[in-house]
């Protein structure tokens, strides 16, 4: 494999609440993205999928800490430094598809003035192409130019979004962060924004595709890494994930085996909270195959952090 | 039964979101509405719901005419209903415990009496414990806070439950979770059902049968 475009080792963040407790929000994420490669983040809301973006994009709050290391070429962009990361890093090295475009675009200004002004600024476009370009931009994300002078209030969700990812799209960043893109969205809509998301990842660039969709996940990832309670439990290559060898985790299969699609039974119980993880394995109060051995928290190894994983391991089991 | 007879409706009479839809659910049955984002789905479910006067045609809850709509409607006909909306975050006031969000359909309609007995019951069924129920909207997951909601659209035990994208912001698990809470009511119930949404293959698997958008307005 050619140098990943980005590379997380260790990757932790803490929130320091009032009152002296913590929310371990990303504990020890380890993963490379590719250069063609669509990696999906796959866990339920509150698992700490949304933070780690927010991590990437040096976007933290005040009392967050961190520490491993995000290597994107050769910045750490969990070291770099304010200037760094807005004048090189975001936009234009990192684009991100938010994950409420009503939120993200500003509301009183149209989508064109926004895509112009963003022309503007990373790619340098001025004068009279402004208009053509912007029109162009809004094309590559499917943004109907009839559409262009609307304000973010004008637009259902579905035209937001795509304003949303014209705008992220403009920078060519090489790595393209999509937090939960497909929220709210119907079907068809979901499928065609993953589906232009994948087009622009192309053979050079790099997609980390944030869902709690799965079916979004495999329709366009490569791998897929399932996110519980703060910790990547699950990393596959997305064909075995959803095809006839299935998750290895347990958490991971209940996850796919609650789809309507498949056995739609839920997993028992709920996720423990980020302010009081358990000592050891924090699936194992949910986890039918919970024994012993589960007070201590298990490794990351042959792609499923699990004491007893299912069956069927890989012969060459990915890093 | 419940009848949407030649419904027309939107916010603007001049431009009506949809004009003339015919609808029928039969008692106790379930009807999956699909359709795209913006077509105007939602909106007939608030008619539906009581929530949304129409510019014309006729609501008919189990044989009785819809006299009022939102807080005109006579309280045994509001009450028939429970509702499930999309974004439990805007349809929960913050201010309220999730024991108090549950609870204020009891206290409205005079039964708080019955609020030591039904509320605890009903989180056991969602799947709230006692910690959670003490928490405030924003102490919790989205999953979380529709497990409230799902609570509160049951705790008045209600006809017919109208689900609005209830699960488009949820996981597969919660998803699940969820649909099997309105199921097991239903069954014990024998509440009917309109759901809305846009994924056909969760709506096809939860309904007893599903209608399109278009088939409706095109009929």
């Amino acid at each position: 494999m050619t140098v990943p475009v980005l590379s997380v080792k260790g990757l932790s963040v803490r929130f320091r609440m009032r009152g002296g407790t913590h929310v371990s929000a990303v504990t020890d994420a380890t993963f490379d993205l590719a250069a063609g490669e669509c990696l999906a983040l796959v866990g339920e809301s509150g698992c700490g999928k949304s933070v780690l973006a927010s991590a990437l994009l040096g976007l933290l709050p005040q009392n967050a800490q961190t520490s491993g290391s995000a290597l994107l070429g050769d910045t750490d962009l969990l070291t770099a430094d304010e200037r760094t990361l807005a004048r090189t890093v975001r936009g234009r090295r990192v684009g991100l598809v938010p994950q409420s475009p009503a939120a993200h675009l500003t509301p009183v200004r149209t989508v064109r003035s926004q895509l112009e002004e963003t022309l503007r600024e990373l790619a340098g476009v001025r004068g009279p192409g402004l208009r053509a370009a912007a029109e162009t931009a809004a094309e590559r994300a499917a943004f109907p130019a009839g559409h262009l002078d609307r304000y973010p209030h004008e637009l259902s969700g579905g035209l937001a979004q795509r304003a949303a990812t014209a705008l992220a799209l403009v920078g060519d960043a090489p790595l393209l962060l999509a937090d939960e893109p497909t929220t709210g969205l119907d079907r068809d809509l979901v499928d065609r924004t993953v589906d232009e998301l994948r087009r622009h990842v192309g053979e050079d660039r790099a997609l980390l595709l944030i869902t709690h969709d799965l079916a979004a996940a495999e329709r366009i990832a490569d791998r897929v890494a399932v996110m519980y309670a703060s910790r990547v439990v699950e990393i596959a290559a997305a064909d075995d994930f959803f095809g006839t060898r299935g998750p290895r985790h347990p958490y991971a299969r209940g996850l796919l085996n609650a789809l309507p699609e498949r056995e739609f039974t839920p997993i028992p119980g709920m996720p423990p909270e980020l302010t009081a993880l358990p000592e050891g394995c924090a699936f194992a109060a949910r986890c039918a195959r919970a024994d012993t051995a589960c007070a201590t928290v298990p490794a990351l190894t042959g792609g499923a952090a699990c004491h007893h994983p299912h069956a069927d391991v890989l012969e060459a089991p990915r890093a | 039964m419940l009848e949407l007879r030649a419904i027309t409706a939107g916010y603007d009479r001049r431009a009506p979101v949809f004009r003339s839809v015919d609808l029928t659910l039969a008692p106790g049955e379930s009807v999956g509405l699909l359709g795209p984002s913006g077509c105007g789905k939602s909106t007939l479910a608030r008619v539906a719901a009581l929530l949304h006067r129409p510019d014309a045609g006729q609501l008919v809850i189990d044989g009785e005419v819809a006299r009022g709509w939102r807080h005109r409607a006579p309280r045994e006909q509001r009450t028939a209903f429970g509702v499930v909306f999309q974004q439990p975050r805007l349809s929960a006031d913050p201010r309220l415990a999730l024991r108090d969000l549950v609870a204020e359909p009891l206290r409205a309609v005079g039964r708080s009496s019955e609020v030591a007995d039904l509320v605890p019951e009903l989180a056991a069924r969602v799947g709230l414990g006692k910690d959670l129920m003490g928490r405030r909207p924003h102490e919790v997951s989205d999953g979380q806070l529709q497990r409230a909601c799902l609570a509160r659209a049951l705790v008045l035990r209600p006809r017919w439950l109208v689900c609005d994208e209830m699960t488009a912001m949820l996981d597969a698990s919660t998803t699940a979770a969820l649909v099997h809470v309105v199921e097991e009511y239903r069954r014990e119930s024998g509440a009917g059902m309109l759901a809305v949404g846009h994924d056909r293959v969760l709506l096809e698997r939860w309904c007893d049968r599903t209608v399109r958008w278009e088939e409706l307005v095109a009929g």
